[in-house]
């Protein structure tokens, strides 16, 4: 067997709002780095090959499947994971909310990363219609849900940000 | 008095969800764990003749290889179901750790232990495997045919089991001159449960015992069923389950916890994981059955059913998991939702060298839906009759009592759900104004019923254990074995439990996670029992627990039991509604008596020898892109009487996501496998066709509530209900836009553009 | 973790092209979305890489000085999608790409890496050929230019030659000037799906938009790569605009096309979509370009 010699290098980014730096195995993905080394674990591992989202994170503004980036990549920049949203008391988001009210959280698996892209939706502060709203969302797969109170979550949350009044289907 | 249940409070566990927070298998392993890493056989059906594992233990980092030639010879069962002690009725022991004699591409020959995943699965790569190679069956009937590749030895013709129904005489009922037979075959296809969290589990040694933490469903089974793998005294082995990322019956099979068990047991009791990769859990875990259906009814001009024949095939695959008591489900639904004079009936369950077919979300109903309402709809079109009309005149009647199970159907549920579902979606016009249209683009309306039964008595056991203790502030923890698995039962029993205590809800506890040295006995999550099933242990426990807690308000307060409740968290004198105490004091008081030091706490087992009927229907809208060979789904309706509705919101989340399973099943998903090989083809989230966010109307999901006499919360089932109908409306609202009576489902545009073709509807 | 024997990072194009010449064997890896799911599934397992992902002087799309579109090879799809230059001239390219997976591969796969795999459903593909984009790569020996169509050798082989690495495409402003197309991506899935067939046609209209000047019709999944239906193009060239030019347009497509039986779709189901395809990608982007019918 040909053996190889593992290479690290250390990253530097800012995660959840802290600038933090590792030292990793350049063989890491996102996700590996995010769980491992730093113990995120709302980001989840559902297929490991960018196919259902669960370990969506936000890399400079922008929803990534952590699965299929690799840790090094991650230099420079402004990661946010689940974790990130929550208040310093521990308050939720207003996405969050707007989940547990919405009863769009079941086995809570797909929760994490459904939360983010919508949050990347929300802060664009433009009002989608369904159908938009559902292909922005489609990255992600969940069984539990039909989608349907995902659905009327992120638009909740849109339309509360927006200071408009939810329309009645 | 019921002032928790009924309404819709947010789940108890939502906050930990919406913040990631929940802790699930992966989430809790210690990053030491040495990592284990399956090898799969690579052909359909043979032997092992030999493993070279020499190169794979050169590999840096591995510590262990083992392969089929090393496990102990203890064929053990893995499904989900309550142990029988009549060995007549056991699970079937089928499969081995690891099999030397391979039955499906993926079977499990060989495992590479490491310290890490690369070096894992770069040993898995190196394994040298020798097979002596053997023919091959996918297809259930010709698996059936004499010289058929066999499977197992001790069942002929790969034959598991066939059972059947007879009533009246069907040969000389259906000699009645004037009949119209209607026959069709219906096919349904083998489909994933594709819960997002894949199944893993990882195991240690601690005491002279195995540890094994997992995602399953059934803890207390998979206690029993690594006990008996290992061939170890079922006490030396010790379950714990998390939050689990969805199961709808894959994780009701004790899956890989046997072998990482052993595993463990093979490295001197360290911490080993196996998680399966995403292309594992299509294929090695337990995929629903394909059954194809044969049905004959002869029925007269005034829509009357005369004799009835009704033939199952399932698919088992190579192992026999649940077995024959999917299809025995399905078949057992024929005789009841239509009744009919004259019935022949048979099923057969059919090893083939596929994936093994388990338990999955609807347990055999889905596919009898499918088959069965896809004929109903065929018997109007020849007969002249409207889908509704028959189905008014058909359906089991109120007061219809089932023999076997004595179910009985107390309300008028069909009736009324096919009239809140048409009021929905607006099916009389739409029904008229879809008939006979031409051009490109038509839509149609359907509609299909189901028929479900909760729970599983009297097949096996139906008992459930319950444990409250009450903390010294006066609220309190309960305990089920029963399991959370993302549709709420732990929301849903604090409501029960907090009305039936007499506490408020907040000041409840759910001990979420099961730990079977530690979790009262219960057999899990399965078979949609969880409300109905556990309401009955939580009200026996809770009623035990107000007893004793009234004798010590009694010990406390000098006033007898009979003036006492408690209601809210207080000890109330009943005659003048006066607070006495809180249950709090009462409960510090009990605690840290000098005299007469108690622990508040009940625990109880309630046997349940009852069961009950969960109907509705679904009624699908759809437009038929006929050039396109394309269908979109334009509205969904499901109306379901599961009784009274613990918690509203939960309740239609859960509809939900049936029916959104329901669509895949209808629309898109398949596993498929390589004729030539065996080797399933699309066993990743890519090429399985789930349904995402974008193929999906909005879903409606609509209740009758007639409360369920016989469960002490008027409830029953509506786990797997929503998942049963959806399909077969689906195909019957694309039989009303084209014409076209298609047999098979998913309904793909591959499928479309065959029949359209053959319908002269396209050409080319 | 991904069963890779090393990483290389390029620090620029120059660096990236020492690294090429230096490990001739090691995968470029762009944004990653089709080389590390591969690498995932085993098939590149063990091999080094060469990640481009870091080179931001192949982000953004500009317009040269003679009008030709040059699109970085690392513009993200839905970079591509948002660019006001691509809004403008070239929409019929965004809104394909915008079909590509879902949003988070649209953020992280690249069009230089999708047309790099020489894979024929890629989605850019199509329309890309439609346009007669050219690819540019840069090499030990600097730039070379090659038409699209030499670009794709067969079924997973481009033609990327030691040392190179692919820096831009280019369109040039004859191709797309004046010029309106649709893109119609038939999958299983309306999400998360590689298309069964892809079909990408622009037209060209006379000043009075009444006649057809150009037609052109590029289809992935038609055949091992991504093709031209000359037959159809040549069909509707001068054509006076109509439902009956549409659909003589769209049967001529059959004398192009060379899709083949596979699990995922049967030969005869992939012809009779293309046909319908192209008949209804050809109206679209008549009525886009504002002829009447």
């Amino acid at each position: 067997m040909e053996q190889h010699v593992i290479q690290y290098q250390t990253v530097h980014f800012n995660l959840n709002g802290k600038d933090v730096e590792r030292t990793v195995d350049v063989r890491a993905s996102l996700t590996d780095m995010l769980r491992n080394d730093f113990r995120m674990t709302s980001v989840k591992k559902g297929c490991e090959v960018g196919e259902c989202g669960a370990c969506t994170v936000i890399i400079d503004g922008e929803a990534f499947n952590s699965c299929i980036y690799l840790a090094v990549w991650a230099e420079g920049k402004h990661i946010t994971t689940l974790e990130g949203l929550l208040g310093p008391n521990g308050e939720l988001s207003d996405i969050q909310q707007a989940f547990v009210e919405e009863a769009a959280i079941q086995c809570g698996f797909c929760t994490p990363g459904f939360i983010l892209t919508a949050w990347e939706i929300l802060e664009s502060g433009k009002e989608y219609t369904d159908a938009e709203l559902r292909k922005l969302l489609s990255g992600h797969l969940c069984r539990c849900t039909g989608y349907e109170n995902i659905l009327r979550a992120v638009k909740k949350t849109m339309y509360k940000r927006l200071g408009k009044e939810l329309p009645k289907t | 008095m019921s002032k928790s249940v009924g309404k819709s409070v947010v789940r108890v566990d939502a906050y930990e969800k919406a913040t990631g927070r929940a802790k699930y298998t992966d989430d809790l392993c210690d990053r030491s764990a040495l990592i284990v890493k399956i090898c799969h056989a690579t052909i359909a059906h043979g032997y092992v003749k030999s493993i070279d594992t020499s190169a794979a233990r050169e590999i840096p980092g591995v510590v262990k290889v083992l392969t089929c030639f090393d496990v102990p010879d203890i064929p053990f069962p893995t499904a989900g179901h309550p142990w029988s002690t009549d060995p007549a009725h056991q699970d079937v022991a089928d499969r081995l750790l690891l099999n030397r004699h391979v039955r499906y591409y993926g079977d499990e020959i060989a495992v590479v232990i490491a310290e890490d995943e690369i070096s894992a699965v770069q040993g898995v790569r190196a394994l040298q495997v020798e097979y002596e190679e053997l023919p091959f069956v996918l297809d259930v009937q010709e698996a059936m045919k004499d010289g058929a590749p066999q499977l197992h030895e001790k069942y002929p013709n790969n034959i598991l089991a066939h059972t059947d129904i007879r009533k009246g005489d069907y040969e000389t009922a259906r000699q009645e001159p004037g009949l119209i037979k209607v026959e069709g075959w219906y096919d349904t296809p083998t489909v994933q449960h594709c819960h997002i969290e894949n199944h893993g589990c990882f195991a240690y040694e601690e005491a002279g015992r195995i540890v094994v933490v997992t995602s399953t469903q059934i803890p207390h089974i998979v206690r029993r069923v690594v006990g008996q793998a290992l061939g170890i005294p079922w006490g030396k082995v010790r379950i714990i389950k998390p939050y689990i990322g969805g199961g709808f019956g894959n994780k009701q099979d004790a899956l890989y916890e046997p072998l990482c068990a052993w595993c463990s047991t093979q490295v001197g009791g360290r911490l080993v994981k196996l998680e399966c990769t995403r292309e594992e859990t299509f294929v090695s875990n337990r995929v629903r059955h394909a059954i194809r259906t044969h049905i004959i009814s002869y029925v007269r001009k005034d829509g009357t059913l005369v004799a009835r024949k009704f033939e199952a095939f399932s698919n088992q695959g190579a192992y026999a998991s649940h077995g024959h008591g999917i299809v025995a489900k399905g078949m057992g639904a024929f005789p009841q939702l239509y009744p009919c004079d004259n019935l022949e009936c048979d099923c057969w369950t059919v090893f083939t060298n596929r994936p093994s077919a388990g338990a999955m979300r609807g347990y055999g109903i889905p596919q009898a839906m499918f088959a069965g309402e896809c004929h109903i709809d065929d018997i109007c079109k020849a007969i002249g009759m409207t889908p509704l009309e028959f189905r008014r005149k058909n359906l089991m009647p109120v007061g219809y009592t089932d023999g076997f199970s004595k179910n009985e159907l107390y309300s008028d549920t069909f009736n009324q759900c096919m009239d809140k579902g048409m009021a929905a979606i607006d099916y009389l016009r739409k029904y008229e104004q879809y008939q006979n249209q031409t051009g490109p683009i038509r839509r149609g309306v359907g509609l299909a019923v189901f028929w479900y039964n909760t729970a599983v008595w009297p097949i096996s056991l139906e008992s459930s254990s319950c444990r409250m203790v009450v903390n010294q502030d006066g609220s309190l923890q309960f305990q089920t074995g029963e399991t959370e698995i993302g549709q709420g039962c732990d929301t849903a029993y604090s409501q029960m439990v907090a009305d039936a205590v007499g506490v408020p809800l907040e000041n409840v506890h759910v001990v979420s996670s099961q730990d079977t040295d530690v979790t009262p006995y219960g057999t899990g999550a399965y078979a949609s029992r969880q409300t109905y099933i556990g309401g009955f242990s939580i009200m026996q426990t809770a009623t035990a627990l107000r007893e004793r807690i009234l004798r010590i308000a009694h010990d406390q307060t000098r006033m007898p039991v009979s003036n006492l409740d408690l209601v809210d968290g207080n000890i109330v004198r009943k005659s003048d509604g006066r607070v006495l105490k809180t249950l709090g004091d009462l409960a510090t008081e009990a605690l840290y008596s000098l005299t007469d030091s108690q622990h508040i706490t009940a625990e109880t087992t309630a046997q349940i020898k009852s069961n009950a009927y969960s109907f509705g229907c679904s009624f699908a809208e759809v437009e038929v892109d006929i050039p396109m060979c394309k269908v979109k789904l334009l509205n969904m309706v499901n109306v379901h009487d599961c009784g009274t509705l613990v918690n509203p919101a939960l309740a239609e989340a859960q509809v939900h996501g049936g029916m959104s399973m329901a669509i895949g099943y209808g629309l898109s998903e398949e596993l498929k496998f390589d004729e030539k090989t065996g080797k399933p083809l699309n066993n990743n989230l890519l090429d399985y066709k789930l349904s995402t966010f974008m193929d999906h109307p909005d879903l409606q999901a609509e209740f009758v509530e007639n409360a369920e006499p016989t469960s002490p919360y008027g409830t029953k089932a509506l786990g797997e209900p929503p998942a049963c109908s959806g399909a077969p409306a689906i195909r019957n609202a694309i039989f009303q836009a084209t014409g076209v009576a298609i047999d098979q489902c998913p309904i793909t545009p591959h499928v479309l553009y065959r029949k359209f073709k053959e319908a002269g509807l396209i050409e080319d | 973790m991904y069963d890779m024997k090393a990483l290389y990072q390029a620090r620029d194009v120059a660096d990236a092209v020492s690294l090429r010449l230096a490990h001739p064997e090691a995968q470029i890896i762009a944004g990653g979305s089709d080389v590390l799911v591969q690498m995932r599934e085993g098939k590149r397992a063990g091999k080094e890489l060469i990640s481009i992902y870091g080179l931001d002087e192949l982000r953004g799309v500009k317009m040269e000085e003679d009008g030709t579109i040059r699109i970085g090879s690392l513009a993200s799809f839905s970079h591509i999608t948002r660019d006001p230059l691509i809004q403008q001239y070239l929409r019929v390219l965004g809104e394909a790409v915008d079909q590509v997976g879902g949003p988070q591969i649209r953020n992280i796969g690249t069009i230089g890496g999708n047309t790099c795999n020489g894979v024929t459903s890629a989605d850019s593909a199509s329309t890309l050929f439609a346009y007669d984009a050219v690819i540019e790569l840069t090499g030990p020996e600097g730039v070379r230019r090659t038409p699209i169509g030499d670009f794709y050798l067969r079924a997973g082989k481009v033609d990327i030659r030691p040392g190179e690495i692919q820096t831009g495409i280019l369109i040039a402003k004859e191709s797309y000037e004046n010029t309106f197309g649709h893109y119609i991506k038939y999958a299983m899935r309306n999400a998360m799906d590689i298309a069964t067939l892809g079909t990408s046609v622009n037209v060209r209209l006379s000043a009075d938009r009444k006649t057809v000047e150009r037609a052109r019709v590029a289809f992935g999944v038609a055949g091992p790569i991504p093709l031209r239906a000359v037959t159809a193009e040549a069909a509707a060239a001068g054509k006076p605009v109509s439902e009956e030019l549409a659909a003589q347009f769209a049967q001529a497509v059959k004398e192009d096309i060379n899709p083949r039986d596979s699990w995922r779709a049967a030969r005869d189901f992939r012809m009779h979509i293309a046909v319908e395809s192209a008949r209804r990608a050809f109206l679209e982007s008549v009525k886009l370009a504002g002829g009447e019918l």
